[in-house]
This record gives C-alpha cells, structure tokens and sequence, in this order.
C-alpha cells in the first residue's frame, strides 16, 4: 500500500480567511491525506522551503483578497527557481476570468468560491497522483 | 444533483431544530412561555426600559429609523471617497469604512508582504493626509463614520483626529463608531498583529482616551459576527461576544475606571442570518442578557450603562457563487431579521459578494433593501412587534440560557483572553464550520442553486468589478511625496515619546495624535508597537 499523499496548505499574502482552507485541510486528512498546515501571512520563500523539505505532493493555497493572481505567481516564480515542479492548487474568491489566468501561470488546479467540498477533495488527490484519487 | 421531490414521504426524520440545534415543536403554546404572563411581563419591560429586551429606546424605529451603513472601501482614498459620495447620493445616512489588509496590520503600502494586496479589500490609509482625501467634502461634524479596523484601531483613530482637526471639527462633535475588538481578531477575523496583552491594553487605551475626548463616538463594537461567519452557531456567537465584553469591561474596571461612565458608549455588533426567529430571538436575548451582565457583575446604576445598543451585518457566508440573484432574497430575509430585533445600524451585503468587491449596482440593491423594508414593509411602525409570539419568546429565553453557558464555560477557563491563548473557542469554531460543510455536501442542509435546485446555474453573470492594476504604485508614490515634505526631525521626535509611553504604561492615544498630525505612517507607528509589544503566533488550529 503506497503511503498517504502528504498535501502542503498556506495562507500567503495577508489575508486572514481561514475557514475554507481549514476545512479542505480536515476533509482532506478525513480522505486519508497527510496535510502539512502552515497557516496565515505565510512568506512565499517559506511555502517554497516546506515544500522541498517535506516533499510535498500538492501545495495548495487560499486566497480571499483577490490577490490570488500576484501571489500565485510568486508562488510558481520562486518554486521554479527552486527547481520545484510540485503541482499547485489555488482556492478562493476567484472570478471565473481570473481561474483561466491562474492557469495560464502554470496552476494545476483552480477551486474558486461555490466548489463543492468533494469536489475540491477529489481535484487535490488527482494531483496528488492518479493512484491516491478516490482512495 | 438530487431534486426534491415534494410528494415523496420524509425520510428517517431527524429531530427538528433551529440552526444552533434548540428544539422546535410544531406548535407553541402559552404553556410555553415559562412562568406565565406576569413572569414574561418582567423579563421584557417596555421598550427603553430595562432588561431592554424590547428595544434599546422607548419609540424605536418611530422615533429614528435605523442607520443605513453600507461598508466600503477599495483602492486610493479619492476612489473610495467618489463612492461614499455615490452611496449618500442614493441615501445612504452614514459611512462604514473598509481598510485594506497592510493598513489593518500596520505596513505601508511599499511594504514587501503589502504590495500584492494594496487597495483590495478596502482603501489604503499610510498617512493623515490620507485621511483628508479619504473625507473630502464630507463634513465630519456631521457625518457619521464606521471605521473596520481592530490591531492599528488606535493609529487609524488617530489620523481620523488629525483629519477632523484639519476640517475643523471638535473632537466633542464627531460620531461613529472604531470597531477596535481585537479578540475577535484572534477568534475568527485573524487580522492580530500584537500578542493578547498588549493588544487589550492599546483597545482599553483607545477606550479611556475616547471616555474624555469623545463623548458622541462609540470606542469599541463587541463583536460575534466574525466568529458566526468563521463557523461558529448563533448561541456561541451571542456568548463569545458576551465573553469578550467582560473581558474589555475588566480590563477597564481594573484601571479604576467606573463601568457607568464607560459602558454607555460600547457597541455591539452581530450577524444575522438566515434561521429568522431564532435571529430575533437572539438580538432580544443579547440585549437581556447583557443587562444582566451589566447590572449584576458590574453593579451598573446608569440605565444607559446596561443598555446594548447594536449594528448587524448580513452574513456574506450564506450567500452563494452560484446563481448569485439568490442572494438578493437571502439579503433580505437577513435584513428583515434585524429590524425586527432591534437594529441601530445595518449593512446589507451585495448579492456579488461571494466573489468580488460590490459593484455599484450590486451595492446600490443592498441600499435598496433597507430602504424598501423600512419605507414600504409598515415593520417599523410599533416597536418589537414579535414580542408576546409564543415561539419568539420560548426561543429568546432559550437563547440566553444557552449563551449564559458558553460565557460560563469561557469564564470556567480562565476568562476570553485565556481561552483564546489556549485555542479553545477557536477549536470550536473550526469544527462547527467543518460540520456545516459536510451538512451541506450530503445534502442534509438545503441550499438552493447549491445542492438542490440546481438547474439554470451556469456561470454567474454579475457586473465585473475591476480594481486598478496600477494602484499600488500610486500609493506608494503619494506616500513617498508626503513623508519627503513632512519636518523629519519633529515627525522622528513624536515616534520617539509614542515609544517612550509604550514603554512606560502610559495611555498611548496622545502621543499617537502627535505623530499622526506630524505625518508619521501608520507603518512607522505600527511600527514603534511591533518593537515594544512582539508579534502575536497563532497556535495550531487542531
């Protein structure tokens, strides 16, 4: 049995709406992932770093500022320059203009407001890898 | 997706309750009403007369109709100024200001964690200058002013002061009111930025400072809201909000402070949601049981002292992304739901709200709303016209001895500043929102366009509102011009006597005026406190 997908959760920016990224974070570990929380006003060079040193599957990150598409960006910049290439997640208030920019920066997966839990659930684990989706 | 099916038999019926879980019989009856009629006659009152359950004053809304302050802010100053013009154009009767997240924690905008998020969740604020673009040609003698802000509450207070000088206002004229609650923040809203000594020491300084200088301005607005829309349910909001009243009233009384010259300029603030009777039922309550609070632990004699006075916003996590249309009827099923408790101020959210900031048609909707309610409805005609409802008072006495618990338990732990170091009401809080989720994914909490109803969703066709791009530039530029043309040497003087009383105890208001009307940045002076006081780490959510 392969092990749990460790999945890395931020908050970057200064934003302080932690009530849907918390809750992803329980339905998550409640579908048998290992979730690595690092919580609120996280610095991008320490998502970065947590992501290399806990070999991470999926890094996911909240944003309900509106400044998903800035630091999404940073995000992706620095984890490249890192030599990363870990899938990233962005859930948030996301306009639906904006979900095909954060792709276009390399997202791997958009989870704007209105998703459904399992929906997110399930769009983190396919990342994660084909083998832990629907485990 | 599952639609109902109104002819098929009930499934294993699961016992009927409010949204905070108190039980619901089909029916109620007098012999429901604890006590019988006299009984009840003495937990109401009348309206402005104590317990006040009935209403903070005696004509209510015939006498004056409740304020209509919808919450604003994004960009520069001179943009969210155009829209608090726009907003009284359409007759809005007071300005609630919404502050971006670096000037709420108290970096500048040319900050590195800032730059990404200037002007988006509100307006940006660096100087008292600022603050004079922000209320241009708006007369602060005369226009009250809300102001969103909680760790840089007594910074932003003080450039408001130097603002209102430069206007000319007296201090004594100003009204409105400083949210300044900071253990809310650390509850649910999660904009800290000191640990919890300190940050009760600067809200009680703003608290005492006010007491003197500002005798029509509400220091401090006693919040549930936040942690209601962090997860929490009604019953737990009305005690975490009572919980963190005590705690401020402590913090007060232990200066030497008498609770009747304070306590009648504290407000409150909390959400009102969808479950309308047992919203009421807890608007009602919380104006009992604060009475009881006030009269019984803090011996209060002023009637005026024990009198709770309120604004309410709608709760923006009951409004949905899909088929946002929906939210217009949520909106005003919540808006009806605290004029009917007893409102003094209200703020309806936009139906655009689960995504973006209002637009101007979505806000003018919401302006909309009260104004339809108060003007054509006839509610406001007799003051709490569901008083004697069996159901509404058997669910209001419920309400109070339920959130009488959560106070107890919170007090049982060591009072709201300990319970909060601990995690505890936070752990609740996050579990509550968590169920709440899985009630909605298996379908066992309706929400319509989400689990049921589904079809004619789509893609949500709002008005897009479009922030600037170029809007963090500007500020910082502005910024950069102003702090280049202020008398360095005195600015530098006025942050060094802010560090000085920091230091030493002192009430930090006066020196804070100084510096704002010097043109210190609300950086440099949150500065001066990040370097006294230390940052405040969230403990682990779990």
């Amino acid at each position: 049995m392969s092990p749990p997908p460790r999945i890395l959760l931020a908050k970057p920016g200064l934003d302080g709406h932690d009530r849907g990224l918390k809750v992803v974070a329980m339905a998550l570990r409640d579908a048998g992932a290992e979730v690595i929380y690092l919580g609120l006003r996280v610095p991008v060079a320490d998502i970065v770093a947590a992501a290399a040193a806990e070999d991470a599957a999926v890094v996911g990150i909240s944003v309900l500022s509106g400044a998903h598409l800035p630091l999404a960006g940073q995000l992706l910049t620095a984890m490249r320059a890192a030599g990363l290439d870990t899938p990233v997640a962005v859930g948030g208030t996301i306009p639906s203009r904006d979900a095909d920019a954060l792709r276009q920066l390399g997202v791997a997966g958009v989870f704007p407001v209105g998703t459904p839990l399992p929906g997110v659930v399930e769009g983190v684990l396919q990342l994660a890898g084909p083998e832990t989706a629907g485990r | 997706m599952a639609r109902h099916d109104p002819g098929a038999p009930p499934a294993a019926s699961p016992p009927v309750t409010t949204d905070s879980g108190i039980p619901v019989a089909p029916v109620y009856t007098a012999q429901d009403v604890a006590g019988g009629p006299d009984a009840l006659a003495g937990r109401l009152g009348r309206p402005g007369e104590p317990p006040f359950t009935r209403g903070p004053y005696e004509s209510m809304y015939r006498g004056q109709l409740w304020t209509m302050r919808q919450f604003a802010g994004y960009g520069s100053p001179e943009e969210t100024n155009a829209r608090f013009h726009f907003l009284l154009g359409r007759g809005q009767t007071a300005l609630s200001v919404a502050f971006d997240l670096p000037t709420q924690l108290g970096y500048d905008s040319d900050h590195p964690m800032a730059r990404a998020e200037v002007g988006r969740v509100g307006v940006a604020i660096d100087t008292a200058d600022d603050m004079v673009d922000l209320f241009a040609g708006l007369p602060l003698d005369q226009v009250s002013v809300n102001f969103t802000i909680n760790a840089t509450a007594p910074i932003i207070l003080a450039t408001y002061l130097a603002a209102a000088e430069r206007q000319g206002a007296r201090p004594e004229q100003l009204t409105g009111t400083l949210q300044n609650d900071i253990l809310k923040e650390f509850l649910a809203r999660k904009a800290y930025v000191f640990p919890p000594g300190p940050s009760m020491r600067l809200a009680a300084d703003v608290v005492e400072f006010a007491t003197g200088a500002l005798p029509r301005f509400n220091p401090i607005s006693v919040t549930g809201y936040h942690a209601r829309e962090a997860g929490c349910d009604a019953v737990t909001e009305l005690g975490l909000t009572m919980a963190s009243a005590v705690a401020y009233c402590e913090e007060l009384t232990g200066r030497g402070l008498a609770f009747d010259t304070f306590a009648p300029r504290l407000s409150f603030h909390f959400a009102t949601t969808l479950d309308l009777f047992e919203e009421v039922a807890k608007l009602r309550a919380a104006r009992r049981l604060w009475h009881r609070i006030a009269t019984q632990r803090f011996g209060a004699v002023n009637p005026a002292a024990a009198r709770l006075r309120f604004f309410s916003g709608n709760s923006g996590t009951t409004l949905t992304a899909q088929q946002p249309l929906n939210n217009v009827i949520r909106s005003t099923v919540q808006c009806l739901g605290a004029v009917l408790g007893g409102a003094q101020s209200i703020h309806v959210m936009g139906y655009d709200e689960a995504f973006q900031i209002p637009s101007e048609e979505a806000v003018t909707l919401s302006l909309r709303t009260q104004q339809i309610i108060a003007l054509e409805t006839g509610v406001t005609r007799t003051a709490d016209p569901l008083a004697g409802s069996f159901f509404v008072e058997h669910l209001t006495d419920e309400m109070e001895a339920r959130a009488a618990d959560v106070l107890a338990r919170i007090t049982a732990s060591g009072g709201a500043v300990r319970a909060i170091e601990q995690g505890l009401p936070q752990r609740w809080i996050t579990e509550a929102a968590y169920r709440a989720e899985l009630e909605v994914a298996t379908g066992q909490r309706a929400k319509v366009g989400v689990n049921t109803y589904t079809d004619g969703g789509g893609d949500p066709q709002v008005e897009a509102f479009e922030l600037d791009p170029g809007i963090a530039e500007r500020q910082i530029a502005r910024t950069r011009r102003r702090t280049g043309a202020r008398d360095g040497a005195a600015c530098a003087r006025t942050l060094s006597r802010l560090r000085q009383d920091a230091d030493e105890g002192h009430n930090v208001m006066p020196a804070l005026v100084e510096c704002a009307r010097a043109g210190a940045t609300v950086g440099e002076m949150a500065g001066v406190f990040r370097q006294a006081f230390g940052e405040f780490q969230e403990p682990s959510p779990w």
